[in-house]
């Protein structure tokens, strides 16, 4: 086995606005391996997105800038890869899908046309994705991407696909889109997905179907899957793995049995008390008086601190380390032993 | 879609009704004798009287108002008293001019403007951008005909380059006419040389309508392409590894394209309306210059008649856009 897929370590990422420098991005330190789906889960604005997007360098700098750490894709960094080179993993071996399905499709082309100018990308990068001959023509590599994103929206699971591609988006329901914008990212043939809230947009029962979908792609073709979301719902029903963020850190992560039976950091025990049942409304974090910090001028230490019921002085001496509890499962937090015994 | 046309069309009818109600008021409103004026200095009373009485003008105004809304159900927009031939032969006459010059202005704005509003939006706020910016906002505060008087003395008296006014040298033998459009008709005869010789006389007064619209057209383009470029659809073109001219030539100009259109639409009417004084700098034999003669000498019918066109081809322009925005935005197209 080689080194992992993903692997990001300690990385720093400031927002510069009127209001001055954000620390949004604070050491996040994250491996993902094949096979494997994390869950990405946090309060708003707590830097998941960011996270997702640096990993494809989307994130325009400015007004962003990486101050520290790295963004390793099998070993390379991605931070320090020229343009060219991180043109040829964007759809080709990084997919992308976001959360609302209907403004992220193009309304003025057919899907078909969208699918296959994904597919022909990924052609010029790696010819063996339309499965055409090295010396193919012009129209016949259009003609195996329309074939293959045929097939590509049929495996989403979409009737009728192949007379579906000539529909504009406007014609499919929110579920639909989004299984046409699954097929977008997976058609490259990508070996890493970020999905951003994918399903936070769509109703119950869709959500549901495209769960499955993602985690029956992540089966078929061994790749690695970042899901980020903020229902713990999703995760615990999806996800191998889960890594809790608070104010651009991680806070918890490790495989979702371990950190969801036995949460270890405050902040992911209050999270989990708030996962939201009918009396209580979504968002709000039971036991948790306070708000997420301002991360122009951050609380010194750990950033929880201020909201944590067990904080002590030392809290705020230091960003507090990751402290390894055994089979891959990390607290970043200096109050374990106290936490035992609540 | 043909239910949309006939809607437009229909609303056609109470601007017809208005502008010809208003503009009768206003014959009557204005002092001074019109056929008098046409019968010329030296007319007899009793010749004028006879004018009057050929041209129906000494029945009462309603009677007048019937008569003329009566002959426009049959296409006829009455007699012009200064010409005195009928006002819809002398608007055919004069509108191809009049359409040449403002279809070239708007081809100008358009093939420059767009590209332009593209290039500035992608490359904002880099110095080419600030300076188009400059220059625009001079171009569109500009008037038209002293653009086209500073044309004409740069490239006319000046440099010599190109021909004060007209439409084709006396010396050069007309086309016969098919659209009425000189560059088309030539092309159409195979006639080369009479061909740049009307291209050189269009290119002045083409350029001089053409400013402000292509300014206009830029800006808008520039502001559409920016916020289309902020749409979330182009965030996962790019994520997916599309490549950066393709996402903006094909991704979103298009987008861009069809929000500027509405722009191009309006234009195109105002220009129309707006023919005259450029028309009157560089000779230019549209309607326009019709008009204004007609207006000098008080002679309401050809002033009724351009104003009418003139609304009528306003309405068929963004009619037309409008379509062309269906094709270009499948969204709208069927509701
Ligand atoms: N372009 C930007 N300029 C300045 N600040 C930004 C920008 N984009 C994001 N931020 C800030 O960075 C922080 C993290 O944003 P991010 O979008 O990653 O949050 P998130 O965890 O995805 O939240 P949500 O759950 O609402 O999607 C937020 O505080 C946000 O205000
Ligand atoms: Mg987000």
């Amino acid at each position: 086995m080689t080194g992992p897929l993903l692997s990001i370590r300690d990385l720093h990422l400031t927002m510069t606005s009127f209001d001055g420098a954000a620390h949004v991005l604070n050491g996040i330190d994250l491996t993902v391996q094949r096979g494997e789906i994390w869950g990405l889960v946090g309060e708003s604005g707590c830097g998941k997105s960011l996270t997702g997007l640096s990993i494809s360098r989307l994130v325009p700098t400015p007004p962003a800038t990486y101050r520290k750490g790295e963004i390793r894709f099998e070993g390379r960094d991605i931070l320090k890869l020229p343009l060219r080179e991180m043109q040829d993993l964007r759809g080709k071996r990084i997919g992308m899908i976001f959360q609302d399905p209907t403004t992220n499709l193009n309304p003025a082309y057919r899907v078909g046309e969208q699918l296959i100018d994904v597919a022909l990308a990924a052609a010029s990068h790696d010819p063996s994705v339309l499965g055409c001959p090295p010396g193919a023509g012009r129209r016949e590599r259009r003609r195996a991407a329309r074939r293959l994103a045929g097939e590509m929206l049929e495996r989403v699971g979409i009737p009728d696909a192949g007379a579906r591609l000539d529909n504009y988006p406007h014609e499919f329901s929110g579920g639909m889109r989004q299984r046409v914008l699954i097929a977008m990212a997976l058609i490259g043939r990508p070996d890493l997905l970020i999905a951003d809230e994918p399903t936070t947009a769509l109703d119950v029962s869709v959500q549901a179907q495209i769960l499955k979908l993602l985690k029956g792609t992540v089966a078929d073709h061994d790749i690695g899957v970042i899901l980020i979301t903020h229902n713990l719902g999703v995760v615990a029903e999806t996800c191998s793995h889960v890594a809790v963020m608070y104010a651009g850190n991680i806070v918890e992560s490790g495989p979702v049995s371990n950190v969801i039976e036995s949460p270890a950091h405050p902040y992911t025990r209050a999270l989990m008390a708030a996962i939201p049942t009918k009396a209580s409304k979504r968002g709000t974090l039971k036991g948790l008086g306070g708000t997420v910090p301002n991360l122009i001028t951050p609380p010194p230490g750990c950033r929880f601190a201020p909201r944590c019921p067990l904080a002590i002085p030392a809290c705020t001496a230091a960003l507090p380390g990751a402290v390894d509890l055994g089979a891959d499962h990390r607290a970043a937090c200096i109050r374990l032993e106290a936490l035992e015994h609540v | 879609m043909l239910y949309f046309i006939l809607r437009r069309i229909l609303m056609l009818v109470p601007v017809v009704i208005g502008l010809t109600v208003i503009m009768f008021a206003i014959a009557r409103i204005l002092p001074g004798d019109p056929v008098a004026l046409a019968a010329g200095p030296n007319a007899t009373p009793a010749e004028i009287e006879a004018l009057s009485h050929e041209f129906g003008l000494d029945q009462p105004i309603w009677t007048q108002y019937f008569h003329y809304v009566g002959g426009l159900l049959h296409g006829d927009l009455g007699t012009s008293l200064l010409t005195r031939r009928p006002v819809a032969a002398d608007i055919a006459a004069y509108l191809p001019a009049t359409l040449e010059l403002v279809c070239a202005a708007m081809l100008i704005a358009v093939a420059i403007g767009i590209p332009l509003g593209l290039a500035t939006a992608v490359w904002r706020n880099r110095w080419p951008d600030y300076l188009s910016q400059v220059v625009a906002i001079g171009a569109i505060s500009m008037p038209r005909f002293f653009l086209g008087l500073l044309l004409q003395l740069c490239f006319a008296m000046w440099l010599m380059w190109l021909p004060l006014g007209g439409r084709l040298p006396i010396i050069v033998i007309p086309p016969p006419t098919v659209t009425g459009f000189l560059t088309i008709d030539t092309l159409l005869a195979g006639d080369l040389h009479a061909f740049t010789m009307a291209l050189r006389h269009l290119a002045m007064p083409a350029i001089a309508m053409s400013l402000s619209p292509l300014a206009t057209i830029m800006r808008m383009m520039r502001a559409s392409t920016i916020e289309v470029m902020g749409q979330d659809y182009v965030m996962t073109a790019r994520a997916l590894g599309l490549p950066r001219g393709k996402i903006i030539l094909k991704y979103v100009a298009r987008n861009a394209v069809s929000a500027t259109l509405t722009v191009i639409g309006l234009y195109f009417g105002w220009l129309l309306g707006g023919t005259v004084l450029v028309e009157t700098v560089f000779d230019w034999p549209g309607l326009g210059l019709y008009a204004t003669k007609a207006i000098v000498s008080q002679d309401m019918m050809p002033v009724i008649g351009v104003a009418l066109v003139i609304g009528l081809l306003f309405v068929l322009a963004n009619l037309v856009i409008d379509l062309l925005y269906g094709v270009i935005n499948p969204k709208v197209r069927y509701s």
